[in-house]
């Protein structure tokens, strides 16, 4: 027991490396001739990182059969929405220091950022719905809300797909993994459909 | 003719160089300490610039440049990669040294020159220009170059070329997208129409910050249009043509919907995927509101005329 919680803290603590490594780079300077894109890249790439690492948990509880894992998931999920608050202030006050009529433009015009915002707002009810009571108030509702996740994840590729100008590497990674982790679960609740099928005697299948 | 530009940008919006010096030189010593640990000796070259006091165009505006760290590291070079520090430290593979350009079409005079005879015959001048990329960032360069216009006089245009081809140079050797094919059409080709091509903003510039031109802005010799967005002022030109027609352009063959022949700065047309309505100037620091993007880049009083009767929207 003693050991597990050690992991976890190890995994808490790890989360917010990537935020560290941020500011050390903010403080020596080394982001560049466009540093506040730089930040505000940075900051996108992570949320969406551990949104992959929150859909691969799953995946891999279902082929290792180690239990437990939920608590990694909870905690993946809610380092994903503050990446990814982090990400949306960086865009609000680094870049537009909330100047509101040119942030107002600048979103009506750009549609690559409508999808940032669907996918945003998926994050946020998710992670309003994480403390335990609203879990047990929301019951079987919690669970169809929280597969919104994959629109989440959906949206956020198409964010960062539809600002790039044809260099399409990235995105198309990330795209590959949330389809190949979206497969699985597709596979798996499509094989636990058949197999409970065949356990009916033929006839009544 | 002498036109003056008024538009200032107020200091406040960009990184007053001397603080960025100093937090460069904090930086570097810093760096330099935790070198010197590792066996590391950092070389400090002294190199004189290759022009001094070169006279100003009267096009200059009275604006702040961006720190050249920032201009010689924040370039769009898609030949090389398609990531900006990766195409800086490729193009240094790209030989510039001898160089020719050919010029032909329709015109009188067609041939194919050097490049240091093409400059003997011009008078370089220094051209602080804005330079805004569809990207939506802009920076403000000085540019050492010479008015195209001067140029394409001396070959002697016939009344038949109504436009201007450019072509980039094709080195698929040193140039890993062009080998693999990547992308846009190679080589690399842009167009005017012969009225900006004339215009004496359009420059043809040799170098920046009074020195040669970095490779990755586009040494030896590079387009410079400041009323456009920056990927009409194609790099490493090697062929100009004057044409009848229209010629097409490798970023409007690539994605007409989104990149037009014109491509004049506008704010009041967005790209079909984002906002040219803010740009963000660099070298201003966190905390600094974006730049409103103005039309023609800033140059309405001296390029409007030319685009008087024609819909910018559907020209875009």
């Amino acid at each position: 027991m003693v050991k597990f919680n050690k992991l976890k803290l190890g995994i808490f603590i790890a989360c917010w490396l990537p935020l560290l490594w941020l500011l050390l780079d903010i403080i020596l300077d080394n982001l560049g001739g466009n540093a506040v894109q730089a930040v505000h890249i940075r900051l996108g790439d992570w949320s969406l990182r551990f949104l992959c690492m929150v859909l691969a948990i799953t995946p891999i509880q279902t082929m290792t059969n180690w239990r437990g894992m939920a608590e990694y998931r909870r905690m993946f999920g809610l380092f994903t929405f503050f990446y990814a608050t982090l990400h949306l202030l960086a865009y609000l006050v680094l870049d537009h220091f909330l100047v509101w009529p040119i942030i107002a433009t600048d979103i009506l015009e750009s549609s690559y950022i409508w999808f940032g915002i669907a996918a945003y707002l998926i994050v946020l009810a998710l992670a309003v719905t994480t403390p335990k009571w609203v879990i047990k108030l929301m019951g079987k509702d919690w669970k169809k809300l929280h597969r919104f996740i994959y629109l989440a994840a959906g949206a956020a590729i198409m964010h960062y797909f539809w600002q790039l100008k044809g260099n399409l590497a990235e995105p198309l990674f990330y795209l590959l993994v949330i389809i190949l982790l979206l497969g699985f679960r597709v596979l798996v609740s499509f094989k636990n459909r058949v197999v409970s099928r065949l356990m009916l005697p033929k006839g009544r299948r | 003719m002498i036109i003056k530009t008024k538009k200032t940008i107020p200091a406040s919006e960009i990184t007053d160089p001397y603080v960025f010096k100093e937090r460069r030189k904090i930086i570097k010593a810093l760096l330099a300490l935790t070198a010197m640990g590792s066996g590391i000796v950092p070389v400090l070259a002294d190199n004189k610039p290759r022009w001094t006091n070169l006279p100003e165009s009267s096009f200059s505006a009275d604006l702040m440049t961006t720190p050249s760290e920032i201009i010689e590291n924040y370039t769009n070079y898609y030949e090389f990669s398609y990531n900006k520090h990766d195409s800086t430290k490729l193009a240094q593979q790209l030989a510039t040294d001898p160089w020719s350009v050919e010029i032909s079409g329709e015109v009188e005079k067609s041939g194919t020159y050097f490049l240091e005879d093409i400059l003997r015959q011009q008078t370089l001048q220094e051209h602080i220009y804005r330079f805004r990329c569809v990207e939506a960032w802009s920076m403000v360069i000085p540019w050492v170059g010479f008015a195209l216009g001067d140029l394409l006089r001396k070959a002697q245009p016939l009344s038949t070329a109504k436009f201007v081809k450019f072509t980039s140079v094709y080195r698929p050797e040193v140039m890993p997208r062009q080998k693999q094919n990547n992308m846009l059409e190679w080589p690399y080709s842009e167009g005017l129409r012969i009225d900006e091509a004339m215009h004496p903003l359009t420059l043809l510039a040799v170098g920046m910050y009074g020195d040669t031109m970095p490779k990755q802005n586009g040494a030896p010799l590079r387009l410079v249009v400041p009323w456009k967005y920056g990927f009409k002022s194609i790099k490493a030109i090697v062929k100009i043509e004057l044409l009848k027609k229209a010629p097409t352009t490798s970023w409007n063959k690539f994605a007409p919907g989104e990149y037009g022949f014109y491509a004049n700065v506008n704010p009041n047309v967005p790209h079909p995927r984002w906002s040219q309505n803010s740009e963000r100037l660099l070298g201003s620091g966190f905390f600094t509101p974006r730049r409103e993007t103005e039309l023609f880049n800033g140059y309405g009083e001296q390029v409007a005329g030319l685009y008087k009767d024609m819909n910018l929207r559907h020209f875009f």
